[in-house]
């Protein structure tokens, strides 16, 4: 499977951790999304950012199947992971989102106590080795092990908004993916626990690649390396305006739409 | 009381009397002028009355008032030798209580009757009529009788209202219960996970779920006839318990506990899933998408976040519908539930009677005495649907305060 190739192979032609080619996406009827094609490098952080609407989760959730879960949904194109498609009828796409996870918007912890809550994802995945470390591990990468290390016990809903955010991703990098997917992971919380998150994702970058979806442009040019601009056509179809390094889109946007956008002329 | 052979007898003591129905074997050991023939005594049957009439002139005393040494001689002279041999293999008579002793003497001996009963109102507005009544009928005792007792709970079904009880009734429907639970919650709330997470919302499962809503409304009668067809013709090897060695096949037929317990179990799956149907719809999407995007399979995520978090909604479901089939009636008797039972059910294949059969046969009864039984009965069926009801609740908020 498509996994298998990866970290032992380091033949890989390409350098990009992911990348999506004339990739569509559409509702029903509906084209949500038409010819995206975007590289994304390796241990760095990719923001996608755009009006409302213009299917930025979209992408997002087409890095890892999981439009699949939506009856209607259907893509078309490629996603290239690790220089195979992730849509190829050959491919599992439980594989793809163990390699591949995914932060959502709302915190979402599982109605178990903190413990499990890590847990259980790795023990699915087949993890056999010292569950308690693992466990510590994780929480010490999400930046939560100080503050849930004596209520471990605990349930996840006890935590503050920002602290389940946190368990959320110390819950994604149990099971060690190569990608974390973030859609909009700080837009339920608070200034401070934004930055937190934010402090949280230029450590975790360090090991980890991370696509986010972020409607808040200072936070874009905060945290990410490259970021992506998309916009909706007529018919409200999303697609891809520019990309490139944050410095630049930033300051020296090459398409106007882009600067009016940054620029906080529409959207 | 004397038979008119013995002419003998004509001026006795009362003391004498006392032998003479208590100790003596021969006449002559009381008095020695009398002839030496064993004593041939009176047993009297059903018209107790006169027991207690005698002890009374005789003792000059009730019997509550006698030692236990009179009692047991009253015991052993009045009830027939094998009943005696009975009673014994039981416990040695000699060995019980004075009060035990007592209760034995009434109930084999005394055998009290009810001639005629009031309703609490009758009694409490119209006493000195009932009184009037009373005073009428010889030897007889007015009492204030509650029907609801715990003797009541713990016999079984008799054709003596004054000892009839509802124990063989309780049983037969906790079993017929418990079995239609067997059957209904897994089969429902596997047919309900079925349809809301792995159905492709294909003809057939179009099809399934538009009978599952259909059959949620058919007549109860009807799974009555149902089960009357299935359980009981055609699968009647299977239900009597034929088919398992368990049954004699010469006598047994398949109207057991068995098929009355799947019929209702079919009558209230309908239910069952409908209501699973709903709680699993309930499960927030994001739970689902946390566990999908830890790389779950459907299963997993189904079986470790699903179910749990839809268990407490899935639960009120089962609660309501075990006590529909715990009060259900209709059915059970197309099904061929016994109308008269005191042998109380050990197994599945059992002949059975429940509580609402129990209540509506004594209501049908033309005696007063079944209609006070019957009003009990319905306190009976009220309270265990309570506890049952209220057990379940217990459990299903164990269940949600987890979360
Ligand atoms: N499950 C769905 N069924 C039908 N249409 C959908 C579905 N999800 C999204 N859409 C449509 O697809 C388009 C893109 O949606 P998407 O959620 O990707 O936008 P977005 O850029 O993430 O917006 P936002 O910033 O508001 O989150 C929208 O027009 C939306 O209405
Ligand atoms: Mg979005």
């Amino acid at each position: 499977m498509c996994a298998a190739q990866t970290s032992t192979q380091p033949a890989v032609k390409d350098n990009y951790a992911i990348e999506a080619r004339d990739l569509n996406v559409f509702y029903g009827n509906f084209h949500a999304v038409k010819n995206i094609n975007l590289r994304i490098e390796r241990q760095k952080i990719t923001a996608l950012i755009g009006p409302s609407g213009c299917g930025k989760s979209t992408v997002l959730r087409a890095f890892n199947r999981m439009n699949d879960l939506v009856p209607v949904a259907r893509t078309t194109g490629q996603v290239l992971f690790h220089g195979k498609n992730i849509y190829d009828p050959d491919v599992d796409a439980v594989e793809v989102r163990r390699r591949i996870g995914m932060v959502f918007q709302k915190p979402n912890p599982f109605p178990k106590s903190i413990y499990e809550n890590i847990a259980w994802g790795a023990r699915i995945n087949g993890f056999k080795g010292n569950m308690d470390l693992l466990v510590e591990e994780s929480l010490r990468g999400a930046a939560l092990w100080d503050e849930v290390k004596d209520k471990l016990k605990q349930s996840g809903y006890s935590l503050s908004g920002g602290q389940q955010q946190r368990l959320c991703i110390a819950r994604a990098i149990a099971v060690k993916p190569d990608i974390i997917l973030m859609d909009e992971p700080c837009s339920a919380l608070d200034p401070i626990a934004t930055l937190r998150i934010e402090e949280l994702m230029r450590e975790l970058v360090e090991q980890y690649t991370i696509i986010i979806v972020t409607h808040n442009m200072q936070q874009a040019s905060r945290v990410a390396d490259y970021t992506a601009f998309f916009m909706v056509d007529d018919a409200r179809t999303g697609f891809l305006v520019e990309y490139g390094e944050s410095d630049q889109i930033f300051t020296k946007p090459k398409d106007r739409r882009t600067e009016d956008y940054i620029t906080g002329r529409f959207g | 009381m004397v038979s008119q052979q013995n002419d003998f007898l004509k001026n006795v003591t009362r003391e004498q009397l006392r032998q003479i129905f208590i100790g003596a074997e021969r006449w002559s050991e009381i008095d020695p002028s009398w002839p030496d023939t064993p004593i041939l005594r009176f047993i009297p049957g059903a018209d107790s009355g006169t027991l207690d009439f005698f002890v009374a002139q005789v003792f000059g005393d009730s019997l509550d008032d006698l030692p236990k040494a009179d009692l047991l001689a009253i015991l052993t002279a009045n009830v027939s030798a094998g009943r005696l041999r009975a009673l014994n293999a039981e416990r040695a008579v000699v060995e019980r209580t004075r009060e035990e002793i007592l209760e034995l003497v009434i109930t084999e001996i005394v055998r009290p009757a009810i001639v005629e009963s009031w309703s609490l109102t009758e009694s409490i507005f119209q006493r000195p009529a009932i009184e009037a009544e009373v005073a009428a009928i010889p030897n007889a005792v007015m009492e204030f009788r509650s029907w609801l007792t715990w003797d009541f709970i713990t016999s079984p079904q008799s054709s003596d209202p004054a000892t009839a009880g509802v124990f063989t009734a309780i049983l037969g429907s906790l079993w017929v219960t418990l079995i239609a639970f067997l059957v209904s919650v897994p089969l429902g709330v596997g047919a309900a996970t079925y349809l809301e997470e792995f159905s492709k919302g294909s003809k057939l499962d179009g099809l399934i779920e538009t009978n599952i809503n259909n059959l949620a409304g058919v007549p109860s009668i009807i799974y009555g006839m149902l089960g009357l067809a299935v359980f009981v013709r055609f699968f009647g090897q299977i239900t009597s318990g034929i088919a398992f060695g368990m049954a004699d096949p010469s006598t047994a037929n398949g109207r057991t506990i068995l098929s009355a317990g799947l019929t209702l179990g079919l009558l209230i799956l309908p239910l069952v899933i409908i209501n699973a149907r709903e709680a699993i719809r309930a499960v927030p999407k994001a739970l689902r998408e946390g566990a999908y995007g830890l790389g779950a399979t459907k299963w997993q995520t189904v079986w470790s976040h699903v179910l749990p978090y839809a268990l407490p909604g899935i639960l009120t479901g089962v609660i309501l519908s075990v006590s529909r089939a715990f009060g259900e009636t209709a059915p059970l008797i197309v099904v061929g539930v016994s109308t008269f039972i005191v042998v109380n059910p050990d197994s599945p294949f059992a002949k059975f009677t429940t509580l609402p059969v129990q209540i509506y046969q004594w209501t049908s009864r033309p005696q007063e005495e079944f209609q006070r039984l019957a009003a009990a009965g319905i306190l009976v069926l009220l309270v265990l649907l309570l506890a049952v009801n209220a057990t379940a609740i217990f459990l299903r908020n164990r269940f949600s305060r987890r979360y």
